[in-house]
Formats: structure tokens, sequence, C-alpha cells
């Protein structure tokens, strides 16, 4: 392409100097622009456009084909040419198998037979849909190299971080610098004012005359002593019952957990709804712990993060594709498939209501409509879980006393709830008229 | 001097203790309780270590061939290539058009199924677009032609790298969720 390319720029240059082969040149020109667009096109054929290439491959393959791993099929980096290097087949035949992989089994074809039962009798989904020129695109996005992670340069970051250190550390020690020249420029105002007053034979007030220390004088002013008394009694009544009071209280806890799981990557940047892991809390009393498998659902996929999640990793110190194989190692997964070699995660449990109280998560989501950061806080935003609210119940009660109840649209209970507004001579019910006040509620 | 020197010791003694006081706080481990025998059950706790199986979990698998109480019916068609084509071919929906309930539907499907197919089944759900899960077909996809068997069946058992949603959703769920793929996918097709 690029040799048509030059030739026709040179037949030009010919072109402008000699006149007299206009017709020849003009011909010659036309013929290779001909011959360029011929030539083009059939590279397009022949190669694909890989990155037409790429979004068809991610939005058809890359459900069950890796470039590099085998997933639910094999691997597909450069398999047109492996395919013709090791089993001598052709794009025919990788055309013939995309479109309709079981046809092809079907009629006995060796190679084709080899491979379905090589990956345990998985059929390929059939693509009809896959003309020619799509096809090729694919497989020219599949004969592109394997690009090296790029790694990330921090150092535009790191620099810009670095100036404003530097600029704050100027700063500082011109402060610094500033308030040690104040300090000497008062000393020697001080010395030479002293030297001023002992030539003029003025005497400088230094020494003091004996005096009552002052504890004893404290000791003897009786009214102090009692107010100081009440006050540090006071104060440190004030400090023990705080203590006193918390105890018991988990607000704030923030265990290290076996697998450090980011509730700020799932939940906040992917948007994955909290009740995806925690379904039991739709339906029982427990939010429950997910289990393993519902981290598989994804991560039977997603066995690395994103370069950029990564480099977010080491901010908290994190290595995420570690935790990945950690994951990996607990459930039993060797990349393919399940080993059947689990072990059980060690999840350190956060929010624990004391025994004697009783909570029901499905009666607030559920029924009450509670959103699950009213009580458990940002935790979109949190990279690691902490407990957010105090637990205890006093603020039980008082979100009790607060809430409304949501009547609208409940029209079995309508009447009940007409009776008790009337009762209470209220526009709207909180769940402390209907009762969430009641010791029998929580406690029994 | 000497006296700056008793008051400055004075001073210092009084901030470490704070300071020792303040740094008990660690929040990295629960905080004390008063009786702690009112707060820890008696009885084991779901998922507590326990010596009295041999895996050393309280919580065990029920055992083989155990069902659930309550309206609950096997499902007998097999996780395998052969289960899925007579699924697709033969399973209907025990739902009559009166139990089907979009509005029920529509939660649980964005819930645990919209984060990848997409809100509306166009297989651009957001981990496909945020480029964590890619090959996420569309709902009329015409290679996959999706029937309602195949879709329950698929739900049921997972199929290829989606995984089984047996345990998030139960039967009359996952019916729910069927029939509103079916009318996302109709939407689509349109």
């Amino acid at each position: 392409m690029k040799k048509s390319y030059q030739s026709l720029e040179d037949n030009s240059t010919y072109y402008m100097k000699q006149v007299i082969y206009r017709s020849l040149t003009s011909r010659i020109v036309s013929l290779c622009f001909a011959l360029l667009l011929a030539f083009s096109t059939s590279l397009t054929a022949q190669e694909g456009d890989p990155v037409n290439g790429k979004s068809l491959y991610n939005s058809n393959c890359a459900a069950c084909h890796k470039l590099d791993k085998p997933m639910t099929g094999p691997a597909l980096r450069n398999v047109e040419a492996r395919l013709a290097d090791e089993q001598g087949l052709d794009r025919e035949w990788l055309s013939a198998w995309i479109r309709n992989s079981s046809s092809l089994i079907k009629s006995g074809d060796a190679y084709a037979n080899k491979i379905f039962n090589e990956y345990n009798g998985t059929p390929m989904t059939p693509f009809p849909q896959l003309s020619d020129q799509d096809i090729s695109d694919i497989l020219a996005y599949t004969a592109e190299e394997k690009k090296e992670p790029v790694v990330v340069e921090s150092n535009t970051n790191e620099g810009a971080s670095q100036q404003g250190g530097v600029s704050n550390d100027i700063i500082l020690g011109a402060l610094a610098l500033l308030f040690g020249l104040l300090a000497m420029a008062l000393v020697l105002v001080n010395r030479t004012l002293n030297r001023f007053a002992k030539a003029k034979d003025i005497e400088v007030f230094t020494a003091q005359e004996k005096r009552t220390p002052l504890w004893k004088a404290f000791v003897q002013n009786q009214f102090l002593v009692l107010v100081t008394a009440i006050i540090f009694l006071l104060a440190s009544g004030y400090f023990v019952y705080g203590y006193f009071m918390q105890v018991g209280v988990d607000q704030g806890y923030e265990p290290v957990q076996p697998i450090h799981y980011s509730h700020r990557i799932h939940a906040g940047d992917n948007g994955i709804d909290c009740k995806y892991c925690h379904s039991s809390a739709r339906v029982s009393k427990t939010s429950g712990i997910p289990s393993l498998n519902v981290c598989m659902n994804c991560h039977k996929s997603i066995s690395e993060v994103a370069p950029e999640t990564l480099a977010e990793g080491t901010e908290y110190g994190v290595d995420y594709n570690a935790e990945i194989q950690k994951l990996y190692d607990a459930v039993g997964w060797d990349g393919t498939g399940y080993t059947g070699d689990s072990k059980p995660v060690k999840w350190i449990r956060i929010h624990n209501l004391p025994d004697f109280a009783y909570f029901n998560h499905s009666q607030h989501v559920e029924v009450g409509g509670i959103e699950c950061q009213t009580c458990h806080g940002p935790v979109e935003e949190m990279e690691i879980m902490y407990q957010n609210a105090p637990l205890t119940m006093g603020w039980c009660i008082n979100c009790h006393r607060e809430t409304n109840v949501k009547v609208k649209d409940n029209e079995y209970y309508t009447k009940i709830h007409e009776e008790l507004s009337k009762k209470y001579g209220v526009e709207q019910l909180t769940v402390a008229q209907m009762g969430g006040l009641e010791c029998g509620k929580c406690h029994y | 001097m000497h006296i700056n020197m008793k008051i400055a010791t004075k001073y210092i003694v009084a901030l470490v203790l704070l300071v020792s006081f303040v740094s008990c706080q660690n929040n990295s481990r629960p905080n004390y309780q008063y009786m702690p025998n009112m707060y820890e059950s008696v009885g084991y706790e779901t998922y507590q270590e326990s010596d009295a199986f041999k895996n050393g979990v309280e919580a065990q698998l029920p055992a083989e061939g155990s069902i659930p109480r309550g309206d609950f019916m096997p499902f007998e068609i097999e996780n395998t290539n052969e289960g899925f084509a007579y699924a697709k071919a033969n399973l209907k929906s025990p739902l009559d058009s009166l139990q089907v309930d979009y509005t029920e539907g529509k939660i649980l499907y964005d819930i645990y199924c919209g984060i990848c197919h997409g809100n509306k089944g166009d297989g651009k759900g957001k981990l496909v677009q945020r480029e964590k899960i890619l090959g996420v077909p569309s709902y009329d996809d015409v290679g996959r032609a999706i029937t309602t068997g195949s879709i329950y069946h698929v739900i049921y058992y997972g199929k290829n790298t989606m995984g089984s949603y047996a345990n998030q959703l139960n039967e009359t769920e996952r019916w729910q969720v069927v029939a509103y793929v079916e009318k996302l996918k109709a939407d689509l097709e349109k």
C-alpha cells in the first residue's frame, strides 16, 4: 500500500516537470490509484478490521473465550494461524464452526469432535448472523499481538503531589525563619534596652520579693477549693458516665477480614445492588453472609482487576488480584473448573445485636422499605466495612419515633391505619404509634 | 528553673496518660461488654466454628435427598446439554397470566440480572459497560433463541460463565423473573 502511494507521488512530481507525457502520466496515475484501491479493499477483506473485530468479539465471543486463557471454550489468540499450522484447517472450516458447530460435529469432522469432547461436550452457541466480513474482523482482532500490560506511570501525579509538598515545605520553612528572626530581634531589643537602662542607672525590675507560693494561697482560699472540687467532680462524672455508656457499643468496629473485600468497588463503582449478594435480607431475619458461589457468579470470569483498579488498591496497600486468588483458593477454583477442595472463609461478623434483642431484616428492608444505608451508612464508599450506627436501643427507639410508616397503597391495612390516625390525631403515623416501642416487639 | 522542670514533667505525664487512654480505642476488635453471657448466644450461632462436626463448622449441608418444607417442587431436569435441550423445548411456566407480576419481576430482575444483562435485556448492564464482564448476549439473540424453559434452566443451573441463581431466588421468584425476561425479549424484538 505504501509503495503504491509512493509511486503515485513520484508520478505526480514527474507530471509536474514534464508536460509532454501528460496523458501517459495521468494514465499511470489513474492506474496506480485503481491498483491502490483494489489492493486496499483486498487487504481489508483478507485481514479484517481489528477495531470492529474487538467490539464484535466482546459482544459475541468474550462470554466463553478469553484471548490468552481457556475459559468455557479455548483461548483464541492467533486461533486462525494455530489451526492452519497445527491442524491444517482453513478459514472455511472455522467459519463453518462459528456459524454452526453442532452440524460440523454431526458431520463427523474429526477435529470438531475432538475439541467438542475436550471442552466437556459444551456446544458452542451458533452465530449464523455473523457475515464473512464480521468473522474476518474478529479473527483480525484475535491475531493481534498480546499487549503487555501498560505500567501505569504515576509520575505525573507524584510529581504534582511532590510539588505541593515542596511548596508547603517552603512556606513552612519561611515561616519558621521569620519567627526565628523575630525572636532574635526581640532578644536583641531586650538586650539593648537593658544596656541603656544600665548606662542611665535606672534599676530594672527583675527579682520579685518572696511571696506565698501559688498552691498555698489556693489551699487557703476555701471557696476556690470548693468550686474547683465541684467542677472536678462534675467533669470526672461526665467522663466516667461517657465511658460506661459506650461499653458494649461497637460503633466504628472495623475488623481486618480474611479476604479484603471492597464494598467501594462492588457496591459503589460497579453499582451492584446490596441485595444481589445479601439476598436473604429480602426474605429473612438476617442479611446473611454471601456464600462464595455468589462471588463466583462474576469472579468466574473476573480473575484480575483492571490496571486502574489495581493502582487504586496500592493507595490502600491492597493487591486486589491476590485477594481474588484467596477467593479461588477458598472456593477451590483452578481457573477452569472446581477442584472440590474448598475451605470456609472465616469472615468476622461486624454487626451483631445482643442475643436478647430481636431484629428482622426483611421486616425493615421489604415491608418498611428502609434503605440499607439508613442503618449501615455509606457502605458504597467504604473500602473497609465498619459499623456505622451504634445499634443501641436508644438509637432504635429514636428511629421508630421519627419514621413515618408508608401506609400508601396498602389497602389491606387501610382501616386500621385510619383508626390509629384518628386515635392519635395525626396525619402521618410513626412506627412508635403502631406499637414500635412495645418491649415485647424486640425482647421476648 | 527547678520548679519549671517539675511542672514540665507533670504536664508530660498527664499528656502520656491521655494519649495512652485515647490509643486504647482499637477499632479492629470489638468493645467490652457488661455481661457477655447475656449478649452471646448459648446455642450455636449460624456460621460458628465448632467441634461438633468433623469439618469444624456449625453450618452443615442438609442430608442427601432432603427437601425444604413448604411449597417445594423438585426440579427434575438435569444439568446437562440434553436437559437444557429438553427444558428449552418442553418446560412451561406454572404461573398463569393472573399470577405473573411484572412489578415484582422487574424488582428482582434489576437486582440479580440487570447488572450484567442490562435493565432492558440488551446485554449492556453496568458491568458490561465498564468492561468487567464481556460477551453478555441480548435476549433477542438469534443464535440462542431463548424460550421459557431455557430461561428457567439457565437461571436454575447457570450456563457457561453465568452462575446458578437458584439460591438467591426461590421457585416462584424464578418464574416471575422468567416472565419478565420474556417480556423484555418481546420488547426488544418489536
